[in-house]
Formats: C-alpha cells, sequence, structure tokens
C-alpha cells in the first residue's frame, strides 16, 4: 500500500459456513488457524495441513503455500484449497480453483500475497478421532541413519527431526526422528476415550525479558543441544501427545524470540533436490558447525513431489534453522546461501529476510515467469511487500 | 454449554460482537437485536459457526419505544442475561446547537436504553431471575465541555441502573453497570486515545462475563479509570470549571 501501511487482514475474519459432510469450511481469510482448531476439533475436524505455529490467519497459509509434518505424503495447503476468491488490482474480485480461472489460483497460492488481496477461502478440512497424536521418537545417530529414516517412514502421516546442527565428525546430522499418526480411539487410555477430544489446556510459558545476545553461543547451544538429544534418546518409541504440544511447541512459550537477543533472528529455509540431498546436506551442516551458530531450532524434513507455480516445496529435503542476527550469522546464511544453490536447491520466502534478488534468481527459474504475472493488471504497482522490494519481484 | 440464552441489543458494534463472541465462546445461545437485523447475517453465521450455538436476529430500534413490549414478545424465549450497547456519541459542537441532534443523542443513550431495560427488568422480576448489564460510559460521572450532551445522557442511564439495581436486588435479579473507559471500536477509530487507558472491544466482552459470574454492581473495565474518575469527581467545581479536560 506504502513504505508505512500494510493490508491488516486481522479483523477480516468471519466463519461463513461449514459443510458437516465434506468437512469444506467457508471463511474470510482473517480467520486464524488457532480458530479453525478451536472451533472443529471439538466436532471431530483438523487442519490438514498446518505450519509449526497456530497463530497464522487462513490468507497468509495460502499465500505461503505452508507445508507441514505431512508434506511427503498430502502436499502443501494448497492441495486442500477448493477456491479462493481474490481481490486484484482494479478492485473485481474473482473466484479461482484448480479447475476455473486456475492460472491466478496457481500463482496465488504459493504468491506471497503479490498477486491480489486473498478474501475468502474453502478449505477441507481432514477427519480426525481424537485430539492425540502416537508418536514415535526414533534418535539416530548420524546424517546417514537420519535420511535413512525417513526413507524407511514414506507410509507415516507426518515426520519431521530436530537435528544437532552442531554435532561434528561421525555424530554429524544426529538426530531427533519422531513420526506421527493421528491417534484412534483405541490407541486412548480408557479414560478418555470418552472426551477424545479434550486435551489439558496448557499452561503458558513466557520469555520475561530480553537476554543479552551473547547467552547465544557456540557453547550454549551445543550443550543444549547435546542434552536435548540425550533426553531424546531415553524418550525413544512410542507415546501419545496431545495436538498442540504436537503441532505447537513453540506456541506454548510467549515471545519465544526474545532468547535470541535485542538484535532479534533471521531464519534460514532451504529444499534440496532429493538426489543432491545427502551431499547438499552434509555441506550445509558442515559449514554451520565450523561457524559455531548453530540454532536451537534446527528442522529437517522430508518432501514429496510437487508441481505449482511459485510455491516452495520440491521432492527432496529441506532444513530451516533460526540464527540470532549478527554480522557473522549473516555471513553464514550467505554461505548456506551459495551451497544450497551449489547444490539446486531453493528457498522459502516465508522464512526469508535477508536473501539477494540475486540469489533468489540463481535458485529459481520460475521467478521470472512469476514477474511477468506481476506485471500485468499492473500488479507490480497495486502490491508491494518489504520482500517484494528486496528480491525485485 | 448453557442453554441460558444471551440477548444483545444494540448488535453491530465493535463491542457488542465482541460480547456476543465471548458469551457465544462459553456456550450461550445469542440473540442479537439491532436496526436492520438481516445485515448481520454474516455475523450470526460466524457465531454460530465458530462456537456451535444457535444465533437469532431481530430488529430493534432503541428510539422506537413504543415497540419495546412487542419486541421481548417476538424473542424466541426471554434470556436470562441482557446486554444493552446501544449507544450513539454525535458531534458535541452539533450537539450544543443543534436540538435535533441533541434529542437524538440524549434518548440513544438514556430513553431508549434506560426503557428497554425496565421493560425486560419487569418480566426477569417476574420470573425471579437474570442479569441485566447496561453498558453506560465514564463521560457521565462529570460533565465536560467536550461531550457534556453525550455524557448526561450516560449520568442518566448509570443513576437509572443503580435504582434498577436497588429495586431488584431483593428480588433474583442482578444488574451491572459498566463504565468502559476508551475503547478501540469504530467509534473512537479518528480519535487520538492514549494507549494504556484504552481497552479493546474483547477486553470489554471479558470483563462482562467475569462481571456476570462473579455478581459485580459497578465495573470499570481498565482499573486506572476508577482512580481517573474519582480525581476528576473531587476536583472542586471552581477548579473544574476552568480546566479543560
Amino acid at each position: 500500500v506504502s513504505e508505512t501501511n500494510t493490508v491488516h487482514m486481522r479483523h477480516f475474519n468471519r466463519m461463513i459456513s461449514f459443510n458437516d459432510s465434506t468437512g469444506v469450511l467457508v471463511a474470510e481469510t482473517g480467520v486464524l488457524a488457532a480458530d479453525i482448531i478451536d472451533s472443529f476439533l471439538p466436532r471431530g475436524w483438523f487442519l490438514p495441513v498446518t505450519p509449526g505455529t497456530k497463530f497464522v490467519t487462513l490468507g497468509g497459509m495460502i499465500a505461503a503455500d505452508v507445508h507441514g509434518k505431512n508434506h511427503h505424503v498430502d502436499g502443501s495447503f494448497g492441495n486442500f484449497v477448493d477456491w479462493i476468491e481474490v481481490m486484484e488490482p482494479d478492485g473485481s474480485v474473482t473466484r479461482c480453483s484448480a479447475r476455473k480461472n486456475a492460472a491466478l489460483f496457481d500463482w496465488t497460492v504459493g504468491g506471497m500475497g503479490l498477486t491480489g488481496v486473498i478474501l475468502r477461502a474453502a478449505l477441507r478440512l481432514r477427519p480426525v478421532d481424537t485430539a492425540w497424536i502416537r508418536q514415535n521418537l526414533q534418535p539416530t545417530a548420524d546424517l546417514e541413519e537420519t535420511i535413512d529414516a525417513f526413507e524407511a517412514a514414506q507410509e507415516a502421516t507426518y515426520s519431521v527431526a530436530w537435528i544437532d546442527c552442531l554435532s561434528r565428525g561421525a555424530q554429524q546430522g544426529r538426530s531427533l526422528v519422531m513420526l506421527g499418526e493421528h491417534a484412534t480411539l483405541e490407541d486412548l487410555p480408557k479414560p478418555r476415550r470418552r472426551r477424545p477430544y479434550e486435551t489439558r489446556r496448557k499452561r503458558k510459558l513466557s520469555v520475561p525479558l530480553t537476554p543479552p545476545a551473547v547467552l547465544m553461543n557456540g557453547l550454549t547451544v551445543r550443550t543444549f543441544n547435546s542434552l536435548y538429544y540425550w533426553n531424546g534418546t531415553r524418550n525413544a518409541g512410542t507415546g501419545l501427545v496431545d495436538w498442540d504440544s504436537y503441532f505447537y511447541p513453540l506456541d506454548a512459550i510467549l515471545n519465544w524470540n526474545r532468547i535470541y537477543g535485542r538484535r532479534g533472528f533471521a531464519q534460514f529455509q532451504c529444499v534440496l533436490p532429493l538426489d543432491a540431498s545427502r551431499a547438499g546436506l552434509q555441506a550445509l551442516l558442515g559449514a554451520i558447525s565450523q561457524a559455531g551458530a548453530g540454532s536451537f531450532l534446527a528442522v529437517l524434513k522430508r518432501m514429496g513431489p510437487q508441481q505449482r507455480r511459485f510455491s516452495f516445496p520440491m521432492e527432496g529435503y529441506t532444513l530451516a534453522l533460526d540464527f540470532p542476527v549478527s554480522p557473522r550469522t549473516l555471513r553464514l546464511m550467505e554461505r548456506l546461501d551459495d551451497i544450497t544453490l551449489a547444490h539446486g536447491g531453493r528457498f522459502y520466502l516465508a522464512k526469508d529476510s535477508r536473501m539477494s534478488a540475486d540469489t533468489l534468481r540463481r535458485s529459481d527459474p520460475r521467478t521470472e515467469d512469476f514477474l511477468k504475472m506481476r506485471q500485468s493488471k499492473a500488479r507490480q504497482t497495486a502490491f508491494a511487500s518489504a520482500q517484494s522490494e528486496r528480491l525485485a519481484l | 454449554m448453557t442453554t441460558r440464552a444471551v440477548l444483545i441489543l444494540g448488535a453491530r458494534s465493535d463491542m457488542a460482537l465482541a460480547i456476543a463472541h465471548r458469551f457465544g465462546k462459553a456456550g450461550h445461545p445469542i440473540q442479537l437485536a439491532a436496526r436492520d437485523a438481516q445485515s448481520l447475517a454474516a455475523e450470526r453465521d460466524d457465531i454460530a459457526l465458530r462456537y456451535n450455538v444457535e444465533v437469532t436476529l431481530h430488529e430493534f430500534d432503541a428510539l422506537d419505544t413504543a415497540r419495546f413490549a412487542g419486541f421481548v414478545d417476538g424473542l424466541p424465549v426471554l434470556p436470562h442475561i441482557a446486554v444493552c450497547a446501544v449507544g450513539y456519541m454525535g458531534a458535541q459542537a452539533e450537539n450544543q446547537t443543534d436540538p435535533d441532534a441533541a434529542t437524538r443523542v440524549l434518548r440513544s443513550n438514556f430513553e431508549g436504553p434506560a426503557l428497554i431495560l425496565a421493560e425486560l427488568a419487569n418480566r426477569f422480576e417476574a420470573r425471579g431471575s437474570g442479569t441485566l448489564v447496561g453498558i453506560s460510559s465514564v463521560a457521565g460521572d462529570r460533565g465536560r465541555a467536550t461531550n457534556y450532551v453525550y455524557g448526561s445522557a450516560k449520568a442518566g442511564f448509570t443513576a437509572f441502573l443503580s435504582g434498577l439495581r436497588n429495586r431488584l436486588a431483593k428480588e433474583g435479579v442482578h444488574v451491572i453497570t459498566v463504565l468502559p473507559g476508551f475503547v478501540a471500536t469504530k467509534m473512537t477509530e479518528d480519535m487520538d486515545l492514549p494507549e494504556k487507558l484504552t481497552a479493546q472491544p474483547e477486553e470489554v466482552a471479558e470483563a462482562i462475563q467475569r462481571a456476570v459470574t462473579s455478581g459485580r454492581n459497578v465495573i470499570y473495565v481498565r482499573r486506572i479509570w476508577w482512580l481517573i474518575m474519582l480525581i476528576i469527581r473531587n476536583i472542586p467545581e471552581a477548579v473544574f470549571k476552568k480546566m479543560k479536560i
């Protein structure tokens, strides 16, 4: 809109209709993922694909075409969107879907809000028997084992790994691989079966102050990671986890971003094509542990094949990391950019806050077509973001 | 889940809708009353879908006092909780020169709200239960040059609620006076309000629900307003009349 104003959609958040038999929810796009869960989990429905936080809007999930722990079997969020209504620069509203006005649909899902304003959407929810996940936790000793665990778990509904990005040598890439299935009624202990959608409300923790950034150094992260890994090896095996703890562990800690200090943090997430994944991940982890600038939150995930015009996912492995911002970590992230490019990977725009326009173009040949789309109907002048300006989109 | 219906009068405002959401979330059936009630269909559907409760729309004009009895008769059930969120600020400059404008403000903030709650009060009294919630204003605590037409109507409403509470205290009917202070709504969106003193509509709704549950009588939504109004009420008139606040 302008440099100082953004389009605020949070108040455009009414639910319009819900079909009990198909699970299709029609809503305005300011509705939060948390609202959808609050309203429909008690009735036996859950989000078909969810990112790692529930404090995101429906419109945001569409614009970023978010993926979840089930990407390898279900694909990204857009696969469950029956249609969207998009307001284009001239104010006209077009309903589009994979069949009708398919080009606009395909560009908008994953288009980072740059094709128009997504006003309303129809989302197909997933039926679930309970609010619980049957989790299987497998510690792995190195990268090779981690990848093998993912490849062996292609049938699992959910799979994700916390990876110790600072471990070196023989332990490089050791992880806690977490597989998950929606628990059935029989999976629950008897007393819970009468109220399968009820979980205990968790107490919210909060980070009360911003510690100095120096607390986040190689030593503390290395120590934390070792303890976390060790704890994981003790809890290996199968157990029941409630939906909130399984999908949204960080949502339980208010202001968790403060642990990165006053200057905040930057995120890095890339995906590498399957055949280049092992070599690429090895190089990425090598660079990170060499720099000693790891993060507590390093997540590895196998992605399934996917075709959409500008969405992030592709078949292969995605690595996501958070770093406290400093000149050193920014340089490291540029190094990670180069390694990703060398292995034919690309970057997740929903996480990016620092990549260069040149890196984007080198990573993703689809950018030129996206630009042509942006130039049609004067979209480029009507809709821009700080990111679109930095990336010259 | 509860079957105790909540009636919300003047349901179009941000505050009223936040209250409807709050009670809907707690499982109450909701009755939304406003002018041109059908235009609230999207809000009705939203609340009904989110909380799986019944939501109904009812035509209600706070200035059409002759129809109040018929309006209450037309509700699907006599509610257990009735919240009056009717209000209209107008512009003070116009209110002090144009009697029609002033009349509209006086009737919208005093006559209409008082008489509809009076109608409901009599029926609640006959039943022997219920809670009436009147949303008045700190502007009614002392008249000020900048909005005394609105303020005096709210003062009247506050006094009316106080009297109603006194009368019904022994009859099983509870009356709550809500003094929200500044609230970030469409009515105040052009004003430059201090953040620390300004509540979100959801805060007002939460405070009202808590007051209903715990049986409070008079509530300031943000506690600081109790202190501010205590001070404002106690400034000697000789000083107050020369102040610009």
